[in-house]
């Protein structure tokens, strides 16, 4: 009877063992989800709070009056994974082909050293910093570059400074895991073979540091696009995200439904880039 | 690597779980008012738990209550009238006394989340200025006990713009940076004012209207600050916030400069007035109390004003002559009574909440184009 029991554990326990996974997923993911799934196609009371009956009209709404604000997030959050791209990729390189141990653990550390001091106030640092009479309008205007200050703050352009500030640390190490792999033995194999160096870089490198790339480039996209904190702090006007507007009906006198009906658009949005993802690492595994 | 990225998360955590530094106080300047209160025996020991607004309240106030009765008060701050709202609906986090705005008692009271205050238990009650008295929110003087008031206005930089501003149309007109709070009510109530209709309009094609005119209005606005235009005025970043009073003295007081200035404009703007009120499940009603009679004190109310430069509703205060003439004089920060007759505060709409939410989320989508 004991024997039976004890096989019958081995037998399952791998699913025994991911039972508080599994518990943990469907109290505080599904759950949530699901209600955040029915709350958006309900109608709202008084107070904003979703009441039946069930309608369509939020997603109408967010299909129509939001649509320009879903455009404009999906821009920014893009040239912010590009700009993350274009400067952690090299960067990852230059870390990595350091000689010494130390120099390299050093560079690694100074990549994360960011995440030491809380968010807030690393953004709001960037809008003194940003400012008309911040730093660097005052170095600008004393070099003699600009004749008045240079408007920064309240535009796209401090929104994707923000957020390419914040989320570098997420595209460099991904990229670092996979340039660590990289055996560059393959570098002059490929020359050998008498490739020039951007054939070596297109046809060796890349496809070998790619699911790095990938997985840096999810990473960076996916806070980006609901990001609310930075283009709340920075972006002013100019800079307004889909984020800021589903954060808004959440507030005191905001509509509920159509916040959890922009929420669930948006969760499409990024699911719809972790499917790319899937797709590409799939066929890099055939 | 993995070790790498095991650090590198705990390291994100830690950033993460750092407190945000809370802000440097200004100093205190010598106290002339007179206190005169005396603490009622039996509350030596007892705790009482406060929760207000920030920056709203004397350097001293909390210490010197301390101090006369014995006792010791948690103090905490919250940022907007939804949020205390919002947590009281979760139920009373463990405090006794909190300041709303004038909406926010109206729905703290239709959700049952106030106690009943009995103010003959008050007896600085009565330095309260009848015109506070039995307005919509607490028709039957039952729930709230105001405190300090204020004005939605026009703070601008003098060296950048030229013209004093004494007309909204100035403000859209300006050609360099504005920067609106981000408040569907009080700018729409703008709009509905200017288009000559009730600012507390519950009609949703004269709140939409208000919305067009304003949205065409809207071109020179760079940000919708959630708490700190005045800020953005100070470092030079807008030329123009719409802002509330207090906030607005508050950095003219800091930079000790000319630079800034408040002004109403003559077609009128909205005014609001915070209440203390007692908050149902309140640990210690009785010191409560206590504690609201203190703060009526003429004394005590008149610290208060020379800190936070909000006129109070408290006319023993006003008449005490502990308050400066610069600031009980000024006819912005104490507006006279010809300015309030152009002066709104904002009611409870009920339904039409909603028409001024939708409203403000296309001017926030489409302001400026």
């Amino acid at each position: 009877m004991v024997a039976g029991l004890k096989r019958a554990l081995r037998k399952h326990n791998a699913f025994i063992l991911s039972l508080p996974a599994l518990f943990w997923l469907l109290v505080f993911f599904i759950t949530p989800l699901l209600l955040v799934l029915v709350l958006s196609f309900m109608s709202r009371d008084i107070t904003g709070r979703g009441t039946l009956p069930f309608t369509f009209e939020q997603y109408e709404r967010v299909f129509t009056t939001f649509r320009p604000v879903f455009v404009s997030s999906i821009n920014i959050a893009l040239i912010s994974t590009v700009v993350c791209l274009l400067i952690g990729y090299p960067l990852a390189f230059y870390i990595k082909t350091r000689r010494s141990d130390a120099v390299r653990n050093l560079a690694l550390f100074l990549v994360i050293l960011p995440f030491w001091t809380n968010f807030l106030v690393r953004t709001y640092a960037w809008r003194v910093i940003l400012g008309q009479s911040g730093p660097v309008n005052t170095t600008l205007l004393s070099l003699g570059l600009v004749d008045e200050p240079v408007i920064f703050l309240n535009t796209q352009f401090a929104v994707i400074v923000g957020m390419v500030y914040t989320f570098l640390p997420f595209m460099v190490l991904p990229i670092y895991a996979s340039v660590e792999r990289f055996d560059f033995r393959q570098v002059e194999a490929a020359r050998d073979l008498g490739a020039n160096d951007w054939h070596t870089f297109w046809r060796v490198v890349l496809p070998q540091t790619m699911p790095g790339v990938v997985a840096g480039c999810i990473l960076v996209f996916i806070p980006a696009i609901g990001a609310f904190i930075t283009p709340d702090l920075l972006g002013g006007r100019d800079g307004f995200m889909i984020g800021n507007l589903i954060t808004r009906q959440y507030k005191g006198t905001g509509n509920v439904p159509l916040g959890a009906a922009a929420s669930m658009v948006l969760m499409g949005a990024v699911m719809l880039s972790l499917l790319v993802y899937i797709r590409f690492t799939a066929r890099q595994e055939r | 690597m993995r070790k790498v990225l095991t650090l590198f998360t705990l390291l994100a955590l830690m950033g993460m779980a750092l407190p945000l530094m809370a802000q440097d106080e200004e100093a205190a300047e010598t106290p002339e008012p007179v206190i005169e209160w005396e603490c009622p025996e039996g509350f030596a020991g007892q705790t009482l738990n406060v929760w207000n607004w920030a920056t709203y309240i004397g350097e001293t106030t909390i210490s010197t209550f301390e101090e006369l009765c014995g006792v010791s008060v948690v103090y905490d701050v919250y940022d907007s009238n939804e949020a205390l709202i919002a947590r009281l609906r979760q139920g009373n986090p463990g405090y006794d006394v909190a300041f709303p705005g004038e909406y926010a008692i109206a729905i703290l009271v239709r959700d049952g989340l106030l106690e009943q205050i009995d103010t003959g238990a008050i007896p600085n009650y009565e330095n309260i200025d009848e015109q506070w008295l039995g307005l919509y929110f607490d028709p039957d003087e039952e729930y709230s006990v105001p405190y300090l008031w204020g004005t939605f206005g026009v703070a601008y930089n003098v060296n950048v713009v030229e013209e004093p501003i004494t007309s909204w149309e100035q403000v859209w007109a300006h050609e360099g940076a504005v920067v609106w709070v981000d408040d569907p009510r009080s700018i729409l109530g703008i709009g509905l004012l200017l288009l000559g209709y009730d600012p507390n309009s519950d009609d949703r094609d004269e709140i939409f209207e208000a919305a067009e005119y304003i949205l065409a209005n809207s071109g020179n606005v760079v940000a919708f600050a959630a708490d700190d235009g005045q800020a953005q005025l100070a470092r030079g970043d807008a030329d123009i916030a719409l802002e509330y009073s207090g906030d607005v003295f508050q950095i003219i007081a800091d930079c000790e400069c000319d630079d800034f200035v408040y002004v109403l404009p003559d077609e009128g703007s909205i005014a609001d007035v915070a209440a203390m009120v007692l908050l149902k499940d309140a640990p210690n009603p009785e010191l409560a109390l206590v504690f609201m009679d203190y703060i009526l004190d003429p004394g005590v109310m008149s610290l208060i004003v020379m800190d936070v430069l909000y006129p109070t509703t408290n006319r023993a205060a006003i008449e005490s002559g502990f308050i400066p003439d610069e600031i009980l004089n000024n006819p912005v920060i104490f507006p006279s009574s010809e300015i309030q007759e152009r002066l709104f505060l904002l009611e409870d709409v009920g339904e039409a909440e909603q028409a001024y939410n939708d409203a403000w989320d296309e001017i926030l989508i489409f302001g400026g184009n």
